[in-house]
């Protein structure tokens, strides 16, 4: 007992979860980066139609396939050039940012909304309900994500909705993979069995006593999927069946711009090169996640 | 042994069952009667029409339906295309080889280039040699391929002709098709310039479909290398004296390489979605390709077909896997 009373102060010593959180975040240059770029990309999606300088359909049709501006030809009023039809491609790509960032927000949530709540149902289950679960999400796996949202695009119509949709239900078994992992382990713990003893119900051992502690693997898979989510449903509106022209999606606008490649260098690099930085960003932002929340490989 | 085998297989026949349900569904959930969309613009008079059901079967029950269409796929018969009207399995299997050759090829490439920069990053943990591969490494993990292969083309293609950008060989040559494989019928063939021409034209491609298995194993053999680096053996390796070539490249690699080679199997999945958009862009006549005109094409029985052959193939490619680590890690075996 006298051993119990004396660990109480060095507790409340702890640093705050945050700034622990912090302190082993900032510790990897490169997640503060991502952390940075990634605020710029939010800043852009948020303020778009204030940031840009045009419309993203207007058509300058005096200024078609225009050069960006320090190339020969260019001109500062359209900074990267313009499009086959003569829009400014700064603008597009300002906005575009908008729809890549709903794209990762919107699908993330639902995959982890959807993905815990199967996860820990089947981690708390009678064995047939969890395995009937994970064969289902074995046969999900099966197929290979993009041509599985391919497939589902191609049921439901081609749209950005559609597309997030599917991608969402694509993302959603390594959700449930997860979760029920890390709560059949923590369902060992005593601090579970404690509170099972003490009366809690099983919704509340659920959801307050078992998932808190599930959380890290899930967030940092969260940060992960957020930019395979931009990269696939880029590559559905490089297919044609994620967002429709004119809409200034990324994947949409490379899609557009495939056949002025060898005239317009600018068209097709621009457009790649903001899917590139703002996924490299949130992939380096997610392994300093990893690092910061994950204890086993937190240096004690 | 036999048991994690039986075990094992015991696990593939419902996944495969759900499988076939899936693709099974996918033609019955589609908007719209598949018949009339098989019809096109030109419409179909009401006994065609009837004739088209009964020949289709969407007249009987659906569980009927569906115990059909599963003793049909296991003999091998997945429907005719609306298309070209042949059997969906003839033509998946007249275009997969080609699918298999840029896959094999991108698979090597990203293994002989991964393996070796992982090994290094590891060794030289922390210095200039690891961040820059690392960050490479990132770069290609992060990398939209599609955008990457318009690069590509952008720069060989266009700026300096090295390369072709669209097929398999160049036209000029003809030969009988062997193998399917383009770079042994080529040498086959023995016409000269054929085999360089298939090169030329299967560069691009490998590199675009190689990029993220390239960083993943890169990454994966890193991490991998500086877990088994710790451990107590490799310590022992070096108080004997052996020289540090020897220890990274056969008491540390062999034992890192279990985890890679899962990633390595696990790949195969991501390797055949990355062969769509890379088969699209390069007009590769694969599967990927074959897919995505399919879907276009609204050619239904082409896709749900293409959907169960590759949804098999990874779970075969799977299965596979999980054999041959039982094999390698006893650990796993016993559990």
């Amino acid at each position: 007992m006298t051993e119990l009373s004396s660990t109480q102060p060095v507790t409340e010593n702890r640093p705050s979860a945050l700034r622990e959180f912090w302190y082993y975040f900032s510790e990897n240059r490169g997640a503060v980066i991502g952390l940075w770029v990634f605020a710029g990309f939010v800043f852009c999606a948020a303020f778009a139609p204030l940031l840009a300088p045009y419309d993203p359909t207007e058509q300058f049709r005096d200024h078609i396939l225009q050069p960006p501006a320090w190339q020969e030809g260019g001109s500062w009023a359209f900074p990267l050039g313009t499009d086959p039809l003569g829009r400014d491609m700064l603008s597009r790509l300002i906005m575009g940012s908008r729809y890549s960032f709903f794209v990762g927000i919107v699908v993330v949530c639902v995959a982890v909304t959807g993905g815990v709540m199967v996860g820990l149902l089947s981690g708390f289950a009678p064995k047939w309900v969890d395995t009937l679960i994970m064969r289902v999400m074995d046969i999900v796996l099966a197929f290979p994500s993009l041509l599985l949202a391919l497939v589902l695009v191609a049921i439901l119509g081609p749209s950005l909705t559609n597309a997030m949709i599917a991608i969402a239900i694509v993302f959603q078994p390594h959700y449930v993979r997860l979760t029920r992992a890390s709560v059949l382990a923590e369902r060992q713990k005593d601090y579970v069995t404690s509170a099972r003893v003490a009366g809690a119900g099983k919704s509340r051992l659920m959801f307050i006593t078992v998932l808190p502690n599930c959380l890290a693997p899930i967030i940092v898979q969260a940060a992960l999927s957020f930019s395979t989510a931009i990269l696939d449903a880029a590559a559905l509106g490089f297919l044609g069946m994620g967002a429709q022209p004119p809409t200034p999606e990324w994947g949409t606008m490379l899609a557009e711009a495939r056949e002025f490649i060898l005239r317009a260098w600018w068209v097709v690099t621009f457009p790649g090169l903001a899917i590139l930085v703002t996924v490299l960003a949130i992939n380096l932002m997610g392994d300093g996640l990893r690092d910061a929340l994950d204890p086993k490989l937190k240096r004690s | 042994m036999f048991g994690y085998l039986l075990t094992r297989i015991g696990l593939f026949v419902p996944t495969f069952l759900g499988v076939t349900l899936i693709s099974f569904m996918f033609i019955r959930v589609l908007p719209g009667d598949p018949i009339i969309v098989m019809a096109g613009e030109r419409g179909m008079t009401e006994e065609r029409y009837q004739e088209m059901v009964e020949k289709l079967g969407f007249d009987k029950p659906v569980l009927q339906q569906y115990w059909e269409y599963l003793a049909g796929v296991l003999q091998g018969d997945l429907g005719e295309s609306f298309v070209t009207k042949k059997p969906v399995w003839e033509e998946f299997f007249s275009l997969f080889p080609a699918t298999m050759e840029l896959s094999l090829c991108a698979m090597i490439f990203a293994i002989a280039l991964g393996l070796p920069a992982g090994v290094i990053a590891a060794v030289n943990r922390g210095k200039f040699f690891d961040r820059a591969l690392m960050s490479s490494a990132l770069v290609g993990y992060s990398m939209p391929i599609f955008w990457w292969a318009l690069l590509l083309i952008i720069v060989f293609s266009g700026n300096l002709g090295w390369t072709p950008v669209s097929g398999r060989i160049d036209l000029l040559y003809y030969f009988p098709n062997v193998t399917g494989f383009m770079l042994i019928d080529s040498l086959l063939s023995g016409q000269e310039g054929a085999f360089a021409s298939a090169v030329r034209h299967l560069i691009l491609p490998t590199i675009v479909l190689g990029t993220v298995p390239l960083a993943v194993i890169a990454r994966q053999t890193r991490s991998a290398m500086l877990e088994v680096l710790g451990e107590d053996y490799i310590r022992t390796a070096r108080a004997k004296g052996l020289s540090p070539t020897r220890i990274n490249g056969l008491h540390a690699l062999r034992n890192a390489l279990i985890p890679v080679v899962t990633v390595i199997g696990l790949s195969v999945g991501s390797l055949l979605a990355g062969a769509i958009l890379t088969e699209t862009i390069f007009s590769w006549p694969g599967i990927g390709k074959w897919m995505v005109d399919s879907i276009f094409r609204r050619d239904y029985p082409v896709v749900q077909g293409g959907l169960l052959m590759i949804a098999v193939i990874v779970m075969l490619v799977n299965l596979l896997v999980d054999v041959l680590y039982g094999i390698i890690n006893p650990k796993i075996r016993r559990r």
